[in-house]
Order: C-alpha cells, then sequence, then structure tokens
C-alpha cells in the first residue's frame, strides 16, 4: 500500500493505495464516483475521461499512486461550472444521449474543445471527439448539441 | 520504467506487461526540460505531446512537429503520453520515430556509466525494439533546427482521427543544400529511410512512384503486401507533393 494524498472534486483526500490501482477503479470502488465509466481500459473508448490538474486524462490509463498531490476533477465536480451546465442544457435540448454510458466523459472533453477553442466547426468537433465511443446516437446530436454550446458560450463572452 | 503510461498501462490492462516493479520517473524536472543553442533544441523526454501540440516548447522543426502531435492520438493521451516513452516503447505505427529519424534527431539515453548519443535513424532496430540497455533511460532528444527556406511534409493514413497510422510518410527538404529525407513508418520493423526517393526530392526529381517502389523493393527483410505496399506508396507521394508544391 502507498499513502497518496490529492484533491477530487474540491476535497482533501489521503488513502492507501495498491501501486497497481487504476485511478478509475479507485474512484468508482473507494470513492463511490461512479459517474466514471469503464469501457475499453485501454485508452480507446473515452468513456473513463476526468480532469487532472485542468486536462483531459483517461483514468483507466493513471495509477491512482500517480495522482499523489494532484488535483482531479470527475463528472461530479462540475457544479456552478458555466461550460458544462451549458453543455448539459444543450444535451437535454438537442437529444445528445441515449443510453448515457459515454455521456459524463462527453461533457467533460467537449468542455476541453470549448476551453481550448477547438469547436468552431463541425469538422473540428468531430475531429476533437475521436477518441470518445458512443454506441448509440450516430453522434450527430452529439455535435449538434456541442456546437450549440460553443455558440451560447461565445455569444455570453465575446471577447474572451 | 513508467512516464505517462499511455501504452504501458494500456499493456498492462490487457495483461500483455505485467512489471514485478515500475518507477515513475514522469515528475523529475530535468526530463521535461528544454534547452537550446544555435543548431538544435533539447527536448526531455518527459515532454508531453500536449506541450508540443500547444507550442510550450521551442519547435526546432518549423511546425512539424506540433503537427505530427496535434494528430497523434487523442488529446486525454497526448496530455499523458511523452515523446521519450513513444521512442522508448518504437511502436512500428507510432509517429514520433519516423518523424525523429526524417530530422535527424539524436537520442541522449542516460545509465549508471554516464550519457550517450544515438541517432534515431539507429536507435530503433525493429518491431518494439531498440538500442537501449536495461539500465538505461532516454534523458532527452537532440533535434537540429531546420534551416530557414527547409520544407517539409507529413502524411497519416488512418482511417479515423487519432487511430494508429495505417501508413505514415515524412519528408524534410532543404533544396538549398541539395539535401532531404523520406522515412516511413508502420514498415514492419524500425522506421524506413527510402534512400532513392529522399535523393530524387533533394533533387527535385518528379518521379516519385517509381523512386518509393524501388525503395520498398530493396527493403531488406520487409514484406509488405499489395495493400500496405500502396498505401506506403501513396502516403510518399502525398507528402513529398507537399514539400514540392
Amino acid at each position: 500500500m502507498t499513502a497518496v494524498r490529492f484533491q477530487i472534486n474540491g476535497v482533501a483526500i489521503a488513502d492507501d493505495v495498491p501501486p497497481r490501482l487504476s485511478l478509475a477503479d479507485f474512484l468508482r470502488e473507494r470513492r463511490n464516483l461512479t459517474g466514471t465509466h469503464l469501457g475499453c481500459e485501454h485508452g480507446v473508448c473515452g468513456a473513463c475521461t476526468v480532469l487532472v490538474d485542468g486536462e483531459p486524462t483517461r483514468s483507466c490509463l493513471m495509477l491512482a499512486v500517480a495522482c499523489d498531490e494532484r488535483d482531479i476533477t470527475t463528472i461530479e465536480g462540475f457544479a456552478g461550472d458555466r461550460v458544462i451546465e451549458t453543455l448539459r442544457r444543450n444535451f437535454h435540448r438537442h437529444h445528445a444521449l441515449q443510453c448515457g454510458y459515454c455521456t459524463p466523459a462527453m461533457l467533460i472533453t467537449a468542455r476541453d474543445l470549448i476551453r481550448r477553442r477547438r469547436a468552431g466547426s463541425e469538422r473540428e468537433i468531430r475531429d476533437g471527439l475521436a477518441g470518445n465511443i458512443c454506441r448509440c446516437t450516430g453522434y450527430t446530436n452529439i455535435v449538434t448539441a456541442i456546437a450549440a454550446t460553443a455558440e451560447d458560450i461565445a455569444r455570453e463572452t465575446p471577447n474572451a | 520504467m513508467i512516464a505517462g503510461g499511455q501504452s504501458l498501462v494500456a499493456m498492462m490492462n490487457l495483461r500483455v506487461a505485467s512489471p514485478g516493479l515500475l518507477v515513475d520517473i514522469s515528475r523529475l524536472p530535468e526530463l521535461s526540460s528544454i534547452s537550446e543553442n544555435s543548431d538544435a533544441v533539447s527536448i526531455g523526454a518527459c515532454v508531453t505531446h500536449a506541450a508540443v501540440e500547444d507550442g510550450q516548447i521551442v519547435d526546432p522543426s518549423r511546425g512539424l512537429m506540433r503537427r505530427v502531435a496535434a494528430t497523434l492520438a487523442y488529446r486525454a493521451i497526448r496530455t499523458r503520453g511523452t515523446i521519450g516513452g513513444s521512442l522508448a516503447l518504437s511502436d512500428p505505427a507510432a509517429e514520433w520515430p519516423a518523424v525523429l529519424t526524417a530530422l535527424d534527431a539524436e537520442i541522449v539515453a542516460r545509465g549508471p556509466v554516464g550519457r550517450r548519443s544515438i541517432k534515431c535513424a539507429e536507435f530503433t532496430t525493429g518491431v518494439y525494439e531498440t538500442n537501449l540497455v536495461a539500465d538505461e533511460i532516454i534523458e532527452s532528444i537532440r533535434v537540429p533546427k531546420l534551416p530557414a527556406g527547409a520544407r517539409w511534409g507529413y502524411l497519416k493514413l488512418s482511417r479515423k482521427s487519432g487511430e494508429f497510422a495505417n501508413a505514415l510518410a515524412v519528408v524534410v527538404a532543404d533544396h538549398a543544400r541539395d539535401h532531404s529525407r523520406v522515412v516511413l513508418g508502420v514498415a514492419n520493423g524500425a522506421p524506413l529511410v527510402l534512400e532513392d526517393t529522399s535523393r530524387l526530392v533533394a533533387g527535385r526529381g518528379r518521379d516519385v512512384r517509381l523512386a518509393v517502389a524501388a525503395d520498398l523493393d530493396r527493403a531488406a527483410g520487409r514484406h509488405f503486401d499489395e495493400f500496405q505496399r500502396n498505401l506506403h506508396v501513396v502516403a510518399a507521394m502525398r507528402a513529398v507533393q507537399q514539400v514540392l508544391q
């Protein structure tokens, strides 16, 4: 067991973890943060994407011990985040999910695309979503919802 | 050794790799540092693809490395995966071994007896095989600066954005010095330097298809089926076209 300390969704956590435990399993099984989903467990499906120090990261490809002193945000930790709240509204309005398995990571990935200004066209959004697989929607409504969010955010903050 | 872990942890999850001990080197500041002199930039082994993509490092390649990084896997992989890790694993479909061979980069390896430099063209020796010995790690990669006026071409063929390449061609050409190097990835082994094609491009020759075909015929010990061969030819021709335009 290895002692680790980190912030998860703004809360300081100290725990002892086995070195082989992935961040995804730690979040789901030790912290009950089950909004982080596991699909392929080798970095292809994107369902386990969380933020580590503000950067989107595959939680299945990161060991919990490697997160010592880092800042982790899961889908449960975005209350009050304007981009995520606008994304949620638009995912609802445009029917951008069916089973919902990919949705938490879709939201986190879409937020990153919008913040890095990589959501300016359908092409760009589809490129940016290549690492997040959805087996229900055919992506069309997800792309529409992200494009609508990018427009909403740009309208609210014209000079940002 | 584990740096970004974006291949290693995937291999562990698939039970392809089961190391008894892992040492995390990703937070050693020396391995993420960048230094520059008049003719080269040294990039620490643990610099991430995302850092290259975002222009956080001095780019010796006049945009080639940024372009490569931006289309390498997915953003959530690029934020963790490192340039040194990509070289150390030397997946035949990976971008950096081929691209850094085209740029004539040198790998600086560090072990208990000190440092040594290995030309990138000699570093990868086969599929997942390198010249690194068991007690060495990659410390940095020294990339010569492309002179003003030098041009590059890069073409990655894959069915989906961010996937591993089905074919990969990199061309660097400095016509002021009659120099060019054309390199293929996904070449059933180490990155394949196309000698005939390189000479042809240096001399601004046009019959690229023939030269690539001759180079592929001559590549010892490499077997390409007709489909793969065609992909290589198309990738090389399109990459060369970017340079000659």
